[in-house]
């Protein structure tokens, strides 16, 4: 039977299509017309053609910038990923205690990124912070103000500190669909604690461990308020990531057209990663209708 | 309302003009002639809107590494662009 095609649902959309127009067409639109152009304000601007790419593509700046935002990224969800699925494997399945974790995972995710950057830049004082004056008082030469890599530890950790949760309840509820048939099968043929984690439960969390990489990797190579709270993006320039030096340059410095042709690599970088994780997850999603498919015939 | 605070240029609207048309001639492909998915050789699942996507996206970095390798006679990019473009829709 043929569905009824009913073209008055496009008008369901319409809506949404005027604030995306306006939320983000038009901006990206200025930001691409800024970023071929010069301004010194008053709202004049010079035609410029490519030369702001070509200057930031060379720039050593926006190299080192970038090779800090990758890096951390790379570190976040190295560390995130794992430390997340561990999280919600050692979490209760059932009980009183289920609500009392679930409510303990998800307080950090409820605290606004300003506030996070501000516990952690108080935290992390030698001399008023517990953490910072603790470390000190170890003898541990920690100091996030003038070491950088005591300033990226300071970042990493608040980052895991803020997010994992994230990782963690996801994968807890991709651990909760799998039905209790499952590990009693695995009792059954007596296999180890390893067997059931790389071939029932990992397998099983698959699709929302993607989703989690995606959404963490999304949030830590656009991240801003937390770092720039905590360090400002230095020592020097340490912790200055890509974010953070596009507002230096758009806010700080005024130069709009090269920031602009920062923000649009930036924003291809992103839609490249972003495209790739669509990409691996809806292959995943063949794949596992094909199995089904071979399976059933 | 007047649109100069989006400081447009003839060169960034005929841009912008060449993907409007760009999607609104597949939106009329598809219309009356669906597209069929198919498997290209990157393994991947792919109808009609996703070659174009790969091949704007595609387009974006081969100009962006022009640029930074090059520099000059943009317009080559642009020419390896087209045939990038003409590859990913044949074979991908």
């Amino acid at each position: 039977m043929e569905k009824p095609l009913n073209n008055k649902a496009w008008f369901l959309v319409l809506p949404v299509f005027v604030l995306v127009a306006f939320s983000a067409l038009l901006p990206l639109m200025t930001v691409v017309n800024y970023a071929f152009q010069d301004t010194f304000g008053n709202n004049q601007f010079f035609w410029a053609g490519t030369d702001w790419f070509e200057k930031l593509l060379h720039s050593d700046r926006f190299g080192e910038a970038l090779i800090r935002q990758v890096l951390f990224s790379g570190l976040i969800l190295a560390i995130e990923v794992p430390l997340g699925i561990a999280v919600a494997l050692c979490m209760p399945r059932k009980g009183l205690w289920v609500p009392v974790c679930l409510v303990l995972m998800a307080l950090p995710l409820l605290i606004p990124w300003n506030v996070v950057g501000t516990i952690w830049q108080i935290f992390g004082r030698v001399d008023i912070g517990l953490l910072g004056h603790v470390l000190y008082s170890l003898g541990i030469d920690y100091n996030y103000t003038q070491d950088p890599l005591s300033a990226w530890i300071t970042v990493v950790v608040m980052d895991v500190w803020h997010w994992t949760s994230l990782v963690a309840l996801l994968c807890y509820a991709g651990l909760q669909s799998i039905p209790d048939a499952f590990y009693q099968a695995a009792r059954i043929d007596g296999a180890s604690r390893w067997s059931v984690f790389r071939h029932i439960q990992l397998p099983k969390m698959d699709r929302v461990l993607l989703i989690a990489v995606l959404l963490r990797f999304m949030d830590s190579f656009m991240i801003y308020t937390e770092p720039f709270v905590v360090t400002g993006g230095g020592p020097g320039n340490s912790t200055t990531f890509l974010s953070i030096d596009l507002v230096k340059l758009a806010i700080g410095q005024f130069d709009l057209g090269p920031a602009a042709a920062m923000s649009l690599i930036y924003f291809l970088i992103i839609l490249l990663m972003s495209w790739v994780f669509y990409t691996v997850m809806t292959k995943q999603d063949e794949q596992d209708q094909n199995r089904k498919t071979g399976g059933g015939e | 309302m007047t649109l100069d605070w989006m400081a447009w240029t003839w060169p960034t609207a005929l841009f912008f003009i060449a993907i409007a048309v760009i999607l609104i001639t597949m939106t009329v492909l598809e219309v009356r002639c669906p597209t069929v998915a198919r498997v290209g050789v990157l393994g991947l699942k792919t109808t009609r809107g996703d070659r174009l996507f790969i091949s704007l996206l595609g387009s974006a970095f081969i100009h962006l590494a022009w640029l930074g390798l090059v520099g000059s006679l943009l317009w080559v990019a642009t020419l390896i662009c087209l045939v990038y473009a003409a590859c990913v829709f044949r074979w991908v």
